[in-house]
């Protein structure tokens, strides 16, 4: 097949976003035509890569209510991961249980293969420096302006120099697409999408290996979703992360992911079941003809299935 | 721990008084093994390492500063009503020179460091819940971790530290409102001479009623913090369980300043008794 090393100057416009980056990222050679085939290749290539973070038989309850029952899931260096699955499955906590601030009831999570279990603090905590996470709601500290949440890792973490700081800051700040007129802003003046991007370049403010998204695109307008969208694939792009986002949105799923995992309530399911219900490439989550992927992935109204 | 515990309550309810004061206990120990749990990952993090001055210097100032003026209001109409109500009492039996020694050694002892503690618990002890709570709700404890910065060291030590080391201060400063509250009812108002108000103050109220009643309330504010920013941290969803947390707070770190309160008069009695047996000179 013929192939060309595709980079930012030979792409052609209006290309999938989502090609630039797993092209940038590899810098592998790539079909010219850009489809199901990029996306297989793709996916094969990572298998080959080590694996980042690991959840092993990992079981999750809170007081009586169990949420995750022994999940098992691997995540490979470089690749984006998307957990989909309706609310209450227990994305959230899996991706919490994957970044160390959740521990599990039971199993173990991995971190470059070994347990985070038992790891003196002080290790837990440099290593979890290298793991990036945008909350949900973006969980800015509303006590402090744009700079201070910006910097607050580097403060609490570096011997950097005020104006090192200063130079991180506004780089991520130019990373995410705001301009340097928001650094003095509280968090309640900001609107949603842009306490996301505030998130975001928080997140990536201490240069992390890999980053979690919980929902990224949760409660934004289409135009504004489509913003932070683009700004995962820059950020892969750019920083060649490891990346796990979790949503509902199934454009954020075309346009971002290399692998989908869909969770399924445990309370839905039978004992013996995984709570892993697919597993696959984003075409074929499309394409699935399970009944409770396809129901979700179109979302269509009917009787929820058990 | 309590989901470790949650196996030994009995799921179905059962109302008999026996069923009902073993749940109770149970809840009791689950309630203070937590606290304790928390008080020594307290201590733990109080001698790694203090908090930058950055964080702790606008903690002192809320904590400290801003409670002066309500601080003062109440010391001064407190001081003023026991002016009012011993002389009353007092001058029933023609013992209205001694005014002085009552009203100064009643806030040297008790009503200051109460006062203060009960100021504090309710100005600063709800709002720590409060924002304890709602960073929690908010999922800004767990971005405090991602961040790097331990939620203990960052929120809790120097919540503590403001509140161990401020609440010294404001007792005093309530007190000496609270004396120059008393003294203006007494003289100015009841016309007791000024002369007797001091004299008799001196001879009640010893230097050992002032350092007890201020290390007293040391252990209020420390008891205050604690439980503040334990209720934060244990706060449940929603505004509902910001606004539980903050009224838990108050009325938790209120019961805990009575009773530590009632313990501490006893201690400090005690150790007066001996030291006055040991030949110590205590006034």
């Amino acid at each position: 097949m013929l192939g060309f090393r595709l980079t930012r100057k030979n792409i052609p416009t209006g290309t999938q976003p989502s090609a630039i980056k797993r092209a940038e990222y590899a810098s592998v050679e790539v079909p010219q035509i850009i489809g199901a085939a990029t996306k297989k290749l793709a996916v094969d290539r990572r298998d080959s890569h080590p694996v980042a973070i690991e959840l092993r038989r990992a079981s999750r309850s809170f007081g009586d209510h169990v949420i995750l029952r022994d999940l098992s899931l691997e995540v490979r260096r470089g690749e984006t991961l998307v957990l989909i699955g309706e609310s209450g499955c227990g994305k959230s906590v899996t991706t919490k249980l994957l970044a160390g601030l959740l521990e599990p009831t039971s199993g173990e999570v991995l971190w470059d293969g070994r347990p985070v279990r038992g790891r003196p603090e002080n290790e837990k905590r440099r290593d979890r420096l290298r793991l990036g996470y945008l909350f949900q709601g973006a969980a800015l500290f509303d006590s402090m302006n744009v700079f201070e949440n910006i910097a607050f890792g580097l403060r609490e973490n570096t011997t950097l120099t005020e104006s090192q700081i200063q130079q991180i800051v506004h780089e991520r700040l130019r990373e995410v697409g705001l301009t340097d007129n928001v650094i003095h802003k509280r968090p309640s003046d900001l609107s949603g999408g842009m306490k996301k991007r505030v998130g975001l370049a928080r997140a990536l403010a201490m240069s992390p290996d890999i980053v979690f998204y919980d929902e990224p695109t949760t409660g934004l307008d289409p135009i504004m979703s489509g913003v932070i969208n683009d700004l995962i694939i820059q950020t892969q792009a750019r920083r060649h992360v490891t990346s796990v986002v979790v949503t509902h949105d199934m454009n954020t799923v075309r346009l971002v992911a290399d692998r989908v995992i869909m969770l399924f309530p445990q309370n839905g399911l039978a004992a013996d079941e995984s709570q892993i219900i697919f597993e696959g490439s984003p075409h074929e989550v499309f394409e699935s003809d399970n009944p409770r992927v396809s129901q979700f992935v179109r979302g269509e109204i009917r009787t929820r299935l058990m | 721990m309590s989901s470790s515990l949650s196996t030994v309550v009995p799921k179905a309810v059962r109302a008999t008084p026996i069923h009902w004061v073993g749940r109770l206990s149970i809840e009791l120990i689950i309630a203070v093994g937590e606290l304790s749990a928390f008080v020594w990952i307290l201590c733990r993090w109080l001698m790694a390492r203090l908090p930058r001055s950055r964080v702790l210097w606008p903690i002192l100032y809320e904590v400290g500063v801003r409670s002066v003026p309500v601080v003062c209001i109440t010391g001064l109409f407190i001081g003023m009503v026991l002016a009012v109500q011993s002389y009353d009492t007092l001058s029933q039996l023609h013992f209205q020179i001694h005014i002085g020694s009552v009203i100064n050694g009643t806030l040297v002892k008790e009503l200051g460091p109460v006062l203060a503690a009960v100021m504090l618990a309710g100005r600063v002890g709800s709002s720590i819940a409060a924002e304890i709570g709602t960073m929690k709700v908010s999922e800004q404890i767990d971005a405090l971790q991602a961040l790097g910065a331990d939620p203990v060291a960052y929120l809790v030590v120097p919540r503590f530290l403001a509140c161990f080391l401020m609440i010294p201060a404001l007792t005093m400063v309530a007190e000496g409102v609270g004396i120059f509250g008393g003294w203006f009812v007494s003289t100015q108002i009841y016309g007791v001479s000024s002369h007797h108000f001091w004299s008799f103050s001196d001879r009640f109220v010893s230097a050992f009623d002032v350092i007890t009643g201020v290390l007293k309330s040391m252990s209020f504010g420390a008891a205050i913090a604690v439980i503040a920013c334990h209720r934060g941290f244990r706060c449940g969803s929603g505004a509902e369980g910001v606004g539980r947390a903050a009224t838990e707070a108050f009325v938790a770190s209120f019961i805990a300043i009575l009773a530590l309160d009632f313990i501490l008069a006893l201690v400090t009695i005690q150790l007066l008794k001996l030291l006055l047996a040991l030949g110590v000179q205590v006034t």
